[in-house]
């Protein structure tokens, strides 16, 4: 699919927005909840490629339909690795540090199906950044 | 929510231990005697990154923050916020601007230390998939640059964006590319420069891996400056998801014609390659770079004739570093003035840098220049692991040196780091506490550059070995104080005669550990110094754990039965001592 010229990808960026805006604020118009991972070296080299596997195994198991996982590069907190940002339409993306593979089920349970925080591995996000995301 | 309130009690380890507060436990102690257990619930949560002001307490769904909370706090908190809506001014955050406290957090951030450009994709969005780069505003700077601006007005937006290389040097990307394009020919070159070779530094891995896309855009913005068509990225083979990525990238960025012919219609061609490294650290010095791109051998060649002038293939170069290109689309979209009004005078924009060492919270971190190590370890990095005597900071790398506590309130940039004896160098941090030996840490970047040498100029291929032999001496006790001054003698001059930047920076952590701790160097020299590490039998539990530690297995001892080191193998590196559950390791 090529891109032609700078409003083509203007447009096609604009179809695109819901994703972004859900992860950076969680203002979206559809029901999609994402689990992003990190999966750089640093994530992988402490078991996130696990955490990834068993994350889809128990949303496949609850059937969560509407719930994808995102392998994304590293989100610098190296001791808190595997980090995990949870992004639930309507609520403030959550970080969470040290999900390892077997606290997996327990993020999927309490973060998206009751709706309550995961204290001990519960990370604020302590960074500003540049918005490349608003025109 | 289930229930009415939440308050997110910070747990990161500064406030846990700095302040010795078990705020948590505290509050729901509290809360449980005042029966409230229905309205409020009490969540643990990681750092702020604002740890100087800890222990912290955000109230949600109020949205604010309690700022320097004391145990005796909890009982004010309790009673007039949760009971009677009442906010706690007093412990209130305060905007370090206006200096108003903040009642409402929504929509005003918590200032933070932390600002990311170069990182501000990563973990952001997934790095194989380019239509998540392109919903970040991806190739809209290459398309902006290609549709409204001729190559030198994009020269002089980087010029005005006072850019300066994130490689070391601190070059400013924007001359270094006027330089290149006023060269006469049409076949230029742009290279990425990801060589990384610094131990302990993982910067540039984490943005080609996180967000591999950035880079390919800014090579091609480069590309159309400098009047280039072809770049290539030279990335050490040891990085292979990040080729891996890489190679994603650049087949994706293909296929929606950002790489190839004709990119946006604008008659613009522009395609990249990678040329894999074996890994040298020498290999990320430009020439010897472009050496090893050619296929010869990874060696430096004097400099004039730079790469802009003579490069690959002998044609006009321009070598930049992963850091520098990953901060340009940012500065395309959002204006050169909105990137030079970040940092100091001199030195504009951020800088990643890995953080190591004795430190709470190890990880990635992207600051303003002018940001000073203080903030850095103590409110980002969450301070020392467990609270010990924080005793310098290396930076640098190889290349650089240390800073000791008293510059610990100098604000970072290219110039003041140099001053103090150290250097920005790619933006390792490795941090030390009471415990590091000095003289040791100058002995492992000395062993690091005599080993990655590559010997073709006498100074650094000879000088950096003996230099290496007059340490090990030293530290075996078997040196004398006039090796002091053989070594600063060896150290000075191999950095007025070596050929390039390896040997002429190989000196620098000698030099600057012999500035800030040379009654260290002494304690050595005059053999003052007990060289190993030994138990204390009457405290030891026989745990096993110093055992299990010591990479030298020199340790020995049954389970329950007070150990003993065995003193002429103990190489003093302080694994047992860190171990150690009782106090029961002398140190030297
Ligand atoms: C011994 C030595 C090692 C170097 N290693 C690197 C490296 O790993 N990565 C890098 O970008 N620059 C490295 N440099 C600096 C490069 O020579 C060059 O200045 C840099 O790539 C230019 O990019 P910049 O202007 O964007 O910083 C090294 C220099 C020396 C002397
Ligand atoms: S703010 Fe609490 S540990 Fe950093």
């Amino acid at each position: 699919m090529k891109i032609n010229s700078r409003s083509e990808l203007v447009e096609l960026r604009k179809s695109l927005s819901n994703k972004i805006t859900l992860r950076e604020s969680g203002a979206t118009t559809d029901d999609t909840i994402e689990i992003l991972i990190g999966m750089a070296t640093c994530g992988i080299a402490s078991g996130a490629k696990d955490t990834y596997n068993e994350l889809i195994t128990v949303i496949e198991d609850l059937n969560l339909t509407n719930v994808k996982v995102i392998s994304v590069g590293c989100l610098g907190y190296c001791y808190m690795e595997p980090t995990v940002q949870v992004c639930i339409p309507g609520e403030e993306p959550l970080l969470y540090g040290k999900i390892t593979k077997d606290k997996a089920f327990e993020l999927i349970e309490k973060v998206i199906v009751e709706r309550v925080y995961l204290s001990d591995n519960l990370l604020i996000r302590s960074f500003d950044k540049a918005g490349a995301s608003n025109e | 929510m289930n229930s009415k309130y939440t308050l997110l009690v910070c747990d990161g380890a500064s406030c846990k231990t700095t302040h010795k507060a078990n705020l948590a436990a505290g509050f729901k102690k509290v809360i449980a005697e005042k029966k409230l257990g229905e309205f409020v619930s009490v969540v643990k949560t990681g750092c702020f990154g604002i740890c100087g002001q800890g222990p912290i307490v955000k109230v949600l769904p109020d949205d604010l923050l309690y700022v320097s909370v004391k145990q005796t706090d909890i009982e004010e908190i309790v009673e007039e916020h949760i009971k009677n809506g009442n906010v706690v001014k007093r412990l209130l955050y305060t905007d370090p601007f206006t200096q108003e406290p903040v009642e409402k957090q929504k929509g005003k951030k918590i200032y933070q230390k932390q600002f990311r450009i170069a990182l501000r994709n990563c973990g952001l969005i997934n790095p194989e998939d380019i239509t998540e780069y392109i919903a970040v505003r991806g190739y809209e700077a290459l398309a902006s640059v290609l549709a409204d601006k001729t190559p030198i007005e994009v020269v002089e937006l980087m010029k005005k964006s006072k850019l300066r290389g994130r490689g070391g040097g601190g070059f400013p990307t924007g001359l270094k590319w006027e330089f290149t394009a006023k060269q006469p020919g049409n076949e230029k070159y742009v290279i990425c420069n990801a060589d990384e070779g610094d131990p302990g530094a993982f910067m540039d891995r984490s943005v080609l891996e996180g967000d591999p896309h950035s880079v390919l855009e800014a090579m091609a913005i480069a590309g159309y400056a400098i009047g280039a068509s072809q770049g290539y990225i030279y990335v050490r083979a040891e990085y292979p998801l990040a080729i891996h990525r890489l190679n994603i990238a650049m087949e994706q960025a293909r296929e929606y014609g950002f790489l190839g012919k004709n990119i946006f219609s604008s008659g613009f061609d522009f395609d990249i390659d990678i040329r894999l490294g074996a890994g040298a650290f020498v290999c990320g010095e430009e020439t010897a770079l472009i050496h090893s791109m050619e296929g010869q051998r990874g060696e430096p060649t004097k400099k004039p004739p730079f790469p802009s002038v003579s490069g690959f293939r002998k044609k006009p170069t321009s070598v930049n570093n992963v850091e520098t290109f990953a901060n340009i689309p940012a500065i395309v979209l959002n204006g050169a003035d909105w990137f030079a009004s970040i940092g100091t005078e001199n030195s504009k924009g951020t800088k990643v840098f890995a953080l190591a060492g004795k430190i709470n919270n190890i990880g990635l971190v992207e600051v303003p220049m002018g940001t000073t190590l203080r903030e850095i370890i103590y409110d980002i990095g969450g301070g020392m692991v467990n609270n010990k005597e924080f005793k310098a900071v290396q930076s640098g790398g190889p290349s650089g040196g240390v800073i000791p506590k008293e510059h610990l309130d100098t604000p970072i940039d290219y110039e003041s780091l140099k001053q103090i004896g150290s250097m920005m160098g790619s933006g390792g941090l490795i941090v030390l506490d009471e415990d590091d030996d000095i003289v040791q840490l100058a002995k492992f970047y000395l062993d690091f550059t005599q080993d990655e040498s590559c010997g073709k100029c006498t100074p650094c291929r000879i000088g950096t070995k003996r230099m290496y032999e007059i340490l090990d001496r030293l530290t075996k006790l078997e040196g004398s104080p006039d090796d002091l001054d053989i070594l600063e003698d060896l150290a000075v001059n191999i950095k007025n005669s070596a050929l390039c930047g390896l040997g002429q920076s190989a000196p620098n952590p000698v030099l600057s550990t012999m500035e800030y701790f040379k009654d260290e160097y002494e304690a050595y020299a005059y053999r003052k110094v007990k060289h190993t590490y030994s138990i204390i039998t009457d405290k030891c539990i026989g745990c096993t754990k110093c055992a299990r530690v010591c990479p030298v297995e020199c340790i020995s001892g049954s389970v329950k039965v007070p150990h003993v080191i065995d003193e002429s193998l103990c190489i003093a590196c302080g694994a047992c001592y860190t171990a150690c559950p009782v106090n029961a390791i002398e140190k030297p």
